[in-house]
């Protein structure tokens, strides 16, 4: 086993639709990697009876047509698969810049974030947008994306009391976390700032900015970019 | 075509269909019907291709104003209607006339009922379902629960000329007292006691049962000694049997995408549709299957469904 990598998939029967094929059983960088790329060469070698593939931190479920196909044989094509890997092209992951408007009325607990953590206001920004953030998963709500590589100076607990409507867009932090509400709902993160792009735009030919694998980088503007990209947003 | 408007919506009445699919990994949860069996039969009495967009009335059904000549079909639960005045069956399909009101009122046994319409309801497609995901507000009418004032459209459908009713032996009960069929896994071997415990106790249904999950209430369900408490957050089913901090059951339903906890069995598809018609205080005991029987029943209820699609057709 290295970095938390199974030398060979786990497979865990998930009722009689699902089966999960866990890749590895630690939150790292390289057993995600290897998630991302079975689910690509999944989608570009289409498995017959395969009706979704979901991948996340350490694992993929794969919903099957149980007329179709059986895990046994799924199973089989799956580690065929895997085994010529090395032949399959996987793209390297994306790197979406997300623009942030940091503190103010748009990021209520920043100043939370630098006492907790006796840093400035300005090194809390300049220290959240160094990291490229790996999205390790997507889920919770459309677009939330769950991301790793916060700054060990920058893990502030959540809120003791959670917000009932945290608004679109919000960039937070939670304890080693931090992560978008692509959707207003309520949530007990540390608000530090807030994005004008949509992350999830239903009617868009492509609803969603990225997914699982790629990588979230944060780029600070001010009040008068927000308002102006805002806009551009809503047309 | 304007079909209704929507007088009183009752308890919680959404436009669903079979679901959206291919964005759970984005974060959205396939929504659609419950009860997939009493959907796919009402679209099949309303002469409706098989995935046509219905009304998922919630214990207490609304009130609505007629306002085109169409035929109607209400299955699931079982369920007090009048038209007029004058009381019509479930699970037959009947005509209506622009100035007719249908009052479909509670529930006598069940949870849940669909309506179907000759033709199916219009609503936008988004991301290639019509169904409501009120979480994002999403699909069906304007992405929430009917209320009322609501004028909902349908598509133009076929009419028949005598009414298309299912065969009575094949209109399911629903007996307050229910036993589940499901199958350990994925997170079967975080348990040993567990799961005998599971299979070998009633488990009633709480007051927080929804499209999310229901939440049972009955003896504790012990994660193993030396098992983590939670697993590295994934992707959920609909049936899968959560155990959370409080050790109480949950069966995930259809509006969930990812969970932390780990998941002793996972229902049988075939049965979903029971647990969707169970209701607060019914009583839950969950069977032990395999996977090979769960699918073995699962083909012959797409043969059985495949036969009815011929017996109402020769009607």
């Amino acid at each position: 086993m290295q970095n938390g990598l199974f030398e060979k998939a786990c497979f865990r029967t998930a009722g009689d639709r699902g089966l999960l094929v866990e890749y590895g059983d630690v939150i790292d960088p390289a057993v995600n990697s290897k998630v991302r790329s079975m689910a690509i060469a999944i989608e570009d070698n289409p498995l017959k009876g395969v009706i979704e593939v979901i991948p996340t931190y350490r694992s993929l479920l794969m919903i099957y047509d149980p007329v179709l196909t059986v895990p046994a044989e799924l199973q089989n094509l799956l580690e065929t698969l895997e085994a010529r890997l090395g032949d399959i092209k996987i793209p390297p992951p994306r790197t979406v810049e997300i623009p942030v408007c940091y503190g103010g009325e748009f990021g209520p607990d920043i100043d939370t974030v630098a006492d907790a953590n006796q840093l400035t206001v300005s090194e809390v920004i300049e220290m959240h947008c160094e990291p490229q953030y790996l999205i390790y998963m997507v889920g919770f709500t459309p677009g939330f994306p769950f991301l790793g590589g916060l700054s060990e100076k920058l893990h502030t607990p959540r809120l003791e009391t959670p917000r009932t409507l945290v608004p679109e867009g919000s960039v937070g932090i939670a304890n080693n976390q931090t992560g978008i509400y692509p959707i207003a709902s309520p949530g007990g993160w540390q608000l530090i700032g807030r994005t004008p792009i949509k992350l999830f735009a239903p009617g868009r030919k492509n609803p969603f900015l990225y997914q699982a694998g790629d990588r979230i980088k944060f780029k600070p503007i001010d009040a008068e970019e927000y308002t102006r990209l805002f806009e551009k947003e809503a047309e | 075509m304007k079909v209704f408007t929507v007088l009183t919506p009752g308890g919680y009445t959404t436009i669903q269909d079979e679901g959206r699919y291919g964005y759970q990994q984005m974060g959205i949860p396939a929504s659609g019907v419950l009860d997939a069996f009493a959907f796919h039969c009402a679209n099949l009495l309303a002469a409706n291709p098989e995935n046509s967009a219905v009304m998922e009335i919630t214990v207490m059904g609304p009130r609505l104003d007629i306002l085109a000549p169409v035929d109607l079909a209400v299955t699931g639960a079982d369920i007090k209607m009048t038209l007029n005045d004058q009381p019509v069956p479930t699970w037959t399909s009947f005509s209506v006339k622009p100035g007719d009101v249908l009052d479909i009122q509670q529930v006598k046994s069940g949870c849940r009922a669909y309506l179907a319409v000759s033709g199916g309801i219009d609503v936008p497609a988004v991301m290639g379902s019509r169904s409501t995901y009120v979480g994002a507000n999403i699909g069906g009418y304007e992405g929430r629960a009917l209320k009322a004032g609501d004028v909902i459209k349908c598509g133009q459908g076929k009419r028949q000329d005598r009414p298309r009713q299912m065969p009575v032996d094949l209109i399911p009960a629903y007996p307050p007292e229910l036993t589940i069929r499901a199958i350990p896994g994925p997170q079967d071997d975080f348990f040993t006691e567990g799961l005998e415990v599971l299979f070998q106790s009633d488990f009633m249904v709480s007051t927080k049962a929804d499209r999310m999950g229901y939440r049972l209430q009955g003896p504790k369900i012990k994660i193993r000694e030396g098992m983590p408490k939670s697993i590295i957050s994934e992707p959920t089913m609909p049936g899968g049997v959560q155990i959370p901090a409080d050790e109480q059951p949950i069966i995930l339903m259809v509006e969930q995408t990812v969970g932390g906890y780990a998941k002793i069995v996972t229902v049988i598809s075939v049965d979903l549709p029971r647990v969707a018609q169970a209701t607060p205080g019914d009583t839950i005991h969950f069977e032990r299957v395999s996977l090979e029987t769960a699918h073995a029943l699962y083909q012959d209820q797409q043969k059985k469904m495949e036969e009815l699609k011929n017996v109402l057709a020769s009607r």
